[in-house]
């Protein structure tokens, strides 16, 4: 009993000290000449793969179709504080809401069905969302919405500076972060843990799965939502790509690279996918897509676990030997 | 004279249209249908395959001079041997586990090849002529008709209604069904199962690689023709029922027309009639419509 | 989870480095120009690779330095994707000194990197793209459209066809920026002039399939397909009219037509076509002379745009001479001063609202037998002069030209 207590503390200890780490490295970043705007993408791309991650990851649910509700967000935001001159909170807030509503929506007609029909319905759904962004006249088609100010934070702190924005955004991401920790530990995260283990033990304890995937399909709607948003005012514009099936591809690797389940792995994920993007993207041009494919598929076949899911396994390993 | 309102040539030459398309939705999904009918995987390549058809066909035109009938015969057989290695090499590795990663594995081979495709030949597209038998069109009254675009619903179906026979009428047919079934039993009786699962997933790649080369003179080639499609297939799919192959065949055709028959209405709806049709029908009948319950 | 998350700790810190797009280095000794075109794409030929050549032409012509300072070029390909456009312009300017933006092909990406350049108080100058937004809604002064604009193709060709008889029309369009405002503006050129427009069709840009948007051009009836598109997309419409014999009841008027294009689809299918440009090579002795340099290099003959490219570049660096500086306010009130005299125009000037006034041409498409060599495909019609091809104040929408 004694050395279980005493082997519990010691990794919780070397938890925090790594995320305190890595919390420093966050904040020390744009004095140490990394280009903020990158930092600001590689933020909001890592808050969405940690949404998809709490589905996935936690749920066992795969979404093929997250991008519809990560560009929703941003769509709604950018129009509100564009076009109506919104704060940007209340824009950020708006896009959140509209996008779990379109979760709420999407997830009503997905759960009907199971494991990989579900994923298909999810694509299909979001193809339509795809074509309604297309077609609407305020998303602007194919040359999105662009010149969106970034206004006031709750009219004191202008957002304009790139700095002032990026400590927000690392704000956020932070509480989103421990948000999804919170969640996970939690019994409603135990029952969902039981869901993706077993679903048919969980039905039969007498849970009303349906009612719990729904929930966690609408929360991890929202926090896509919020990261698009984000992204928004970020970048300053919207276009189609933001809700592109590619993109839920992509984040789905992002998700797979880092670490399926595991807390750090979706953003480790994000940052290195969205930083080889940006690295060899002058290098190697449109190969970049083939070189995202064939880590796709090495994910897939090899390296199911991820880094961190590695890195842990690893671990539990030599905790064994 | 009007139906509805529309001059009656635009609706049947609308009409018409559609069902090019629905001959095209048919293919592909019966390709995909037998694919997930016989081995439980979702092929995400499917519409990698259907590009590469279509390629096969540009290059075995332009650089060896190899005519359209040969490479009819000739794009589903590469095409085929590619997914058999594919199957061979990294598909068979993931029967065992949670089939979204055999949809994760095609999605990135499907992003592998639409890549490589795209570095070789661009994006703008490439264009393949109409073989020279098939030219010409005929004038219906109320359109005028290529040829061409005859002769596609014509092979399509023909195609779609043989495949449907094999399997669903024949021993080699009840084999594969059975295979999938209890592949074990069948296993003991003889019958070499792995090799027939290889098969068939060629053979439905091959099926694309057909629908590419049929489709190479109507639309640009280019590497993403593939990846706009594949999407529209799987709604299709999740429609007719993702194990009835007559399921799938039937709703590729019907869906094709609806398509068609929005376009004269209300354009803009086009894109997604399909899916707002397979959003009623999961809210309906969660199976799809020729599906069997789980 | 122990050590795993100082790993991943120093795994993130790490690979965000790897990210990094270099450091912030404002350059005051080089000049760099930046490029950002559609490279690969429907839009590649008409521009494309070949024009950054142009600017490389136009340095390589004034030495490779001026005012004793180096000259960059940097090229991008924006995939006609404006976000990837507007991301691209912005780093460059934040992180690799760059000077001057010239924007390639592909309206929505020109009206993207306008935004991020007024907002970076950098010279941005339009080249290949169309959408006469840029010098009327979306005018400030920092941006400047050089070559052509959507209006003077809707008073050339349109004005020329409704002329010669086509008075309904019917347009076939691309889904953006571009498409509808070559769209707005010759439908006023045509109903200015008495005629009418019986309909109209979007149509995805790089769209694979015209035919159902043919057919339903076809049913109304028109006597005019407008084709609102460019590139690639009308190369196909083009095609698909002659499969499904629209070209039978209907005549084909391509409002944007480059001579990539004309090379492509061939003079059979082509002759007779009018159309507005730019400039043509072989319009004079000077033209042809500079061309048949391009040629030497490139194998194939300058479009307009990429001739464009080349005087803009050139005429941006003269005013970086004249005034020893490549500060942009005092480069662009430089440029407004001066005529432009070279291979591009004659006798042009860019006006108060960023565009740049200059001759335009109505040509027609020669017959196969009047073509004497390859690229030979153009008789010109007539010469319009700058002042009534362009936007006039009184038409004009920019807020800051009054």
């Amino acid at each position: 009993m004694q050395t279980q207590n005493t082997s519990k503390q010691k990794p919780q200890r070397w938890a925090l000290i790594g995320l305190s780490i890595c919390l420093a490295l966050l904040i020390a970043a744009p004095f140490i000449g990394i280009y903020p705007i990158f930092m600001m993408k590689a933020l909001c791309y890592a808050m969405f793969a940690m949404a998809f991650n709490l589905l996935m990851g936690f749920t066992g649910l795969l979404s093929f179709g997250h991008a519809a509700f990560f560009g929703a967000a941003g769509y709604t935001t950018g129009l509100l504080i564009r076009s109506f001159g919104w704060s940007p909170e209340m824009g950020v807030l708006a896009g959140t809401v509209i996008a779990s509503v379109c979760g709420l929506g999407v997830g009503l007609i997905a759960i009907r069905r199971q494991g990989i029909y579900f994923a298909m319905v999810t694509l299909a759904m979001a193809q339509m969302f795809y074509f309604v962004f297309l077609q609407a006249p305020f998303t602007g088609g194919e040359d999105g919405l662009q010149g969106v100010p970034r206004g006031k934070l709750l009219g004191l702190v202008s957002l304009e500076n790139d700095l002032s924005l990026y400590f927000v955004l690392l704000a956020v991401f932070a509480a989103v972060f421990m948000f999804v920790i919170r969640i996970v530990h939690s019994p409603y995260g135990q029952v969902l843990k039981a869901i993706r283990e077993n679903e048919s033990r969980a039905i039969s304890l007498g849970y009303n799965v349906n009612k719990y995937k729904l929930m966690a399909f609408v929360l991890s709607t929202a926090i896509a939502g919020l990261a698009g948003s984000m992204k928004t005012l970020a970048l300053g514009f919207v276009t189609l790509n933001d809700a592109h099936w590619s993109l839920s591809g992509e984040v789905i690797l992002m998700t797979l690279l880092g670490g399926l389940g595991t807390f750090t792995g979706p953003a480790l994920g994000a940052f290195t996918i969205i930083g080889l993007q940006n690295f060899l993207a002058d290098q190697v041009g449109s190969w970049i897509n083939v070189i995202i494919g064939v880590i796709f598929v090495i994910c897939v076949v090899a390296f199911r676990r991820g880094f961190i899911g590695e890195l842990k396994h690893w671990m539990t390993l030599r905790h064994k030997a | 004279m009007e139906i509805f309102g529309i001059p009656i040539q635009a609706f049947l030459g609308q009409l018409l249209l559609g069902l090019v398309n629905g001959s095209f939705y048919a293919m592909l999904s019966l390709g995909l249908a037998v694919i997930f009918g016989l081995l439980g995987i979702v092929n995400f390549a499917h519409g990698a395959f259907y590009m590469m058809g279509a390629y096969v066909a540009f290059v075995s035109l332009d650089v060896f001079g190899l005519n359209y009938w040969i490479t009819l015969l000739l794009a589903p057989l590469l095409v085929g041997t590619v997914g058999v290695i594919l199957e061979r090499t990294l598909l068979k590795r993931l029967y065992k586990i949670d089939p979204i990663y055999g949809l994760l594995l095609t999605f990135g081979l499907a992003l592998i090849a639409e890549g490589v495709f795209r570095e070789f030949f661009g994006v703008s597209g490439q264009s393949y002529p109409v073989p020279e038998l098939l030219q010409g069109a005929t004038n219906l009254g109320f359109m005028i008709l290529p040829n061409y675009r005859a002769w596609v619903v014509f092979a399509s179906l023909s195609v779609c209604l043989s495949t449907w026979f094999v399997i669903e009428r024949t021993r080699l047919g009840s084999y594969l069904r059975a295979g999938t079934e209890n592949p074990q039993l069948v296993q003991a009786f003889g019958i070499n199962v792995p090799m027939m699962v290889m098969l068939t997933y060629g053979a439905g790649c091959g099926l694309a690689a057909l629908a590419g080369v049929l489709a190479a003179p109507v639309i640009q080639i280019n590497p993403l023709m593939g990846s706009n499609l594949i999407i529209v297939v799987f709604a299709v799919v999740v429609i007719g029922g993702m194990g009835s192959i007559m399921g799938a065949i039937i709703t590729g055709v019907v869906l094709g027309l609806i398509e068609g028959l929005t376009k004269v209405f209300y354009p803009e709806a086009s894109n997604i009639v399909v899916f707002v049709i397979m959003a009623i029908v999961l809210l309906i009948r969660p199976a799809g419509l020729f599906g069997k319950e789980a | 989870m122990k050590l795993k998350k100082i790993i991943s700790a120093l795994g993130i810190a790490g690979l965000s480095m790897v990210g990094i797009s270099a450091q912030a280095q404002i350059s005051g000794d080089v000049i760099r120009i930046g490029f950002i075109t559609d490279l690969s794409g429907l839009y590649a030929d008409i521009d494309g690779p070949a024009g950054a050549e142009a600017i490389r032409m136009a340095i390589a012509d004034l030495g490779g330095a001026v005012a004793g300072k180096k000259i960059e070029l940097l090229v991008a390909d924006h995939q006609n994707k404006p976000d990837v456009a507007a991301a691209k312009a912005r780093e460059w300017f934040d992180t690799q000194g760059v000077d001057m933006l010239v924007g390639g092909t592909n309206s929505g990406t020109a009206l993207a990197m306008a935004k991020v350049a007024q907002e970076k108080k950098k010279l941005f100058i339009a080249i290949g793209a169309g959408t006469s937004a840029l010098t009327n809604e979306q005018c400030n002064a920092y941006t400047i459209h050089y070559a052509y604009d959507t209006v003077a193709l809707a008073k050339g060709t349109g004005g020329a066809v409704v002329k010669a008889g086509g008075k309904s029309w019917y347009f076939l369009t691309a889904d953006y920026a571009f498409g509808a405002s070559l769209q707005n503006d010759t439908a006023n050129v045509v109903k200015a002039a008495g005629g009418t427009v019986v309909g109209s069709v979007k149509h995805p840009l790089s769209a694979s399939d015209f035919s159902s948007f043919l057919l339903q051009a076809q049913g109304s009836k028109a006597q005019i397909l407008g084709l609102a598109n460019a590139g690639g997309d009308t190369i196909n419409a083009i095609k698909a009219a002659n499969e499904f014999g629209i070209t039978k009841s209907m005549k084909l008027a391509g409002l944007l037509v480059f001579i990539n294009d004309i090379h492509s689809l061939g003079l059979k299918s082509t002759q007779g076509m009018y159309l507005t440009d730019s400039w043509y090579w072989n319009k004079d002795a000077e033209t042809r002379t500079w061309s048949r340099k391009f040629f030497e290099k490139l194998k194939r003959m300058p479009s307009s745009l990429q001739a464009a490219d080349y005087s803009a570049a050139s005429q941006y660096l003269q005013a970086v001479k004249a005034t020893g500086t490549d500060d942009s306010d005092k480069v662009s009130a430089q440029m407004k001063k001066t005529k432009i005299n070279d291979i591009f125009a004659k006798g042009g000037y860019i006006r108060e609202d960023g565009r740049m006034i200059h001759d335009m041409y109505l040509m027609q498409v020669k017959t196969p037998e009047k073509s004497v060599e390859p690229w030979d495909y153009y008789n010109v019609v007539e010469t319009i002069k700058g002042e009534a091809a362009f936007t006039t104040k009184a038409e004009s929408k920019c807020a800051s030209w009054k």
